[in-house]
């Protein structure tokens, strides 16, 4: 099937390509955005002047930290909440509505109790993201076959055992679904938050780019920003893949 | 040792009720059973009679709500006993662990020395049939191959006593008889005793000693068949003139308990 990644490769090229004439024969005037080509260059000329690496650094520090607290916390709880029936039912109504929550909108308040640093940011990615892994993880779990359980326990593994190395290996796939999510909620939480109110990270400059006309910082900061979230999806797919392949899925 | 080493399992007037909201279920019993030490005992019964019930208060899977299930003199009570390996009819094996891996789970969980563990591995995949597969995940392999891990996964932790639920229920007839006969060399290899869930009666007769058969729920022992069968025998039994006679009389116990369970089926629905 290399004939499809071709055929994938060749689609985004060819959007590129009307955009770039469309910026060229100015249907879209340069001041509104400039060629692809151009924030390319602008991309390669501002990562290499490294003014905005601290800023950089920040965000995709930030968001890996949401990130890995959003898995390790989201599996962990997932667990316990598989484990306690009563609890289950109790928070089920809550994960059912939490993402009707805008999380952002709490956004001030986590600013006065926390200050104005990388600890509400990194809050709002958080909670964005944990549900995702807890619903998503719960979902693998509840499919575990009950001969698997039983194997388990003729094995003799106590139940963080079982956890370890029957039902979490088991819902893998599921649990991978609720990492993707983690990783996109995470840039969302930690930029969105930048946007709203920050003094630095790659969400304030692009504010701050917006705000002063500067096309050459904003347009490379946004397709950076689109290029990591790519990118790390691309290499949980290749994960995902192999995982599938492995049970027969793909 | 105990001095009556040649009783291995017991179960003294054994029960099992299930408690459910639309009221008690009484699954099982009053059930009396001894298995001698390396014996092949295998039990017959119609469906919903408490088979898989019967198996799971063996294994500790489940506690009996009267009296005593004893394995080599000490009594199983919801615990798990060392030394009693289960063989499943679902497909247990783990789709995340290629074969090697799967077989060589149970020695892991034992911290068995790599060495020794690599060793075990390789002589069950030899054993099995599953030399080239060893890579393969059983996502890969046929439900009988699979199966196979299933039984190398638990013939490689030596147990002393060996449960089957149906092991060859999903599998096709030719497959069942093949396997029935590797069952019989594995049983021979280890000495083991095995005790073999089956609803199939030629299954019974063609591998067990002695059949035990089940009645219709709540599923006590009706009647034990020796069939007297030597050691070594295979799958060829079923040529010899005896065979169709102790199908022949498993079938005549069956029949009513069969409309029995059957009928009750009907009523239900």
């Amino acid at each position: 099937m290399k004939w499809i990644g071709l055929l994938r490769l060749a689609v985004i090229f060819l959007l590129l390509a009307f955009l770039e004439t469309l910026c060229r024969i100015g249907v879209i005037d340069n001041f509104t955005m400039p060629p692809p080509s151009r924030i390319l260059l602008d991309l390669e000329r501002m990562l290499s002047s490294g003014k905005l690496n601290s800023a950089i650094a920040k965000t995709l520090s930030n968001a890996a930290i949401a990130f890995v607290l959003a898995v390790s916390v989201g599996i962990s709880a997932a667990v316990l909440i598989h484990a306690k029936r009563t609890l289950r039912e109790a928070l089920d109504p809550l994960f059912a509505t939490y993402y009707a929550i805008p999380v952002l909108a709490f956004y001030p308040l986590f600013i006065i109790i926390f200050g104005l640093g990388s600890a509400p940011k990194i809050l709002i990615a958080f909670m964005l993201g944990v549900v995702a892994v807890i619903v998503n993880t719960l979902n693998g779990l509840d499919r575990v076959p009950r001969v698997l359980l039983k194997s388990a326990r003729i094995a003799r593994l106590g139940q963080a055992q079982t956890a370890l190395k029957i039902t979490l290996p088991y819902a893998a796939p599921f649990i991978l679904t609720g990492v993707k999510f983690a990783i996109a909620y995470a840039l969302i939480g930690i930029i969105g938050s930048e946007f709203i109110m920050s003094t630095d990270g790659m969400g304030f400059e692009i504010a701050f780019a917006y705000n002063n006309f500067d096309n050459a910082t904003m347009y490379p900061l946004i397709a950076l920003v689109v290029l990591v979230s790519i990118s790390t999806n691309m290499l949980l797919g290749i994960w995902e893949r192999r995982i599938l392949t492995r049970r027969g899925l793909q | 040792m105990t001095p009556d080493t040649d009783l291995h399992v017991t179960l003294r007037g054994v029960t099992k009720v299930f408690n459910s909201e639309q009221g008690d279920v009484h699954a099982l019993g009053p059930i009396d059973l001894d298995l001698r030490r390396g014996e092949f005992f295998a039990v017959v019964g119609p469906s919903g009679c408490g088979k898989s019930t019967l198996l799971e208060l063996l294994a500790g899977l489940s506690t009996v709500t009267e009296g005593v299930v004893s394995f080599e003199g000490q009594a199983i009570g919801g615990e798990i006993p060392e030394g009693v390996g289960v063989v499943f009819q679902e497909d247990a094996c783990f789709p995340w662990l290629n074969v090697s891996e799967n077989i060589a789970f149970g020695l892991e969980q034992r911290q068995t020395p790599a060495t020794k563990r690599d060793e075990l591995v390789t002589h069950a995949l030899n054993v099995m049939g599953l030399e080239s597969f060893a890579k393969s995940y059983p996502s890969q392999l046929s439900g009988g191959m699979r199966q196979r891990v299933c039984i190398a996964r638990t013939l490689v932790l030596q147990p002393r006593l060996i449960l089957l639920d149906e092991p060859f229920g999903a599998l096709d007839q030719q497959t069942r008889l093949l396997m029935g006969e590797e069952l019989l060399k594995l049983w021979r290899d280890t000495g083991a005793t095995v005790f073999l869930i089956t609803h199939a009666l030629d299954e019974a007769a063609m591998l067990a000693d002695r059949i035990g058969v089940m009645s219709a729920r709540p599923g006590r022992l009706i009647e034990t068949i020796s069939t007297g069968w030597p050691v070594d025998r295979d799958s060829r039994i079923v040529e010899s003139p005896d065979f169709g006679q102790v199908t022949a009389r498993l079938w005549q116990l069956l029949r009513e308990e069969s409309m029995k369970s059957i009928g009750k089926g009907a009523l239900r629905a």
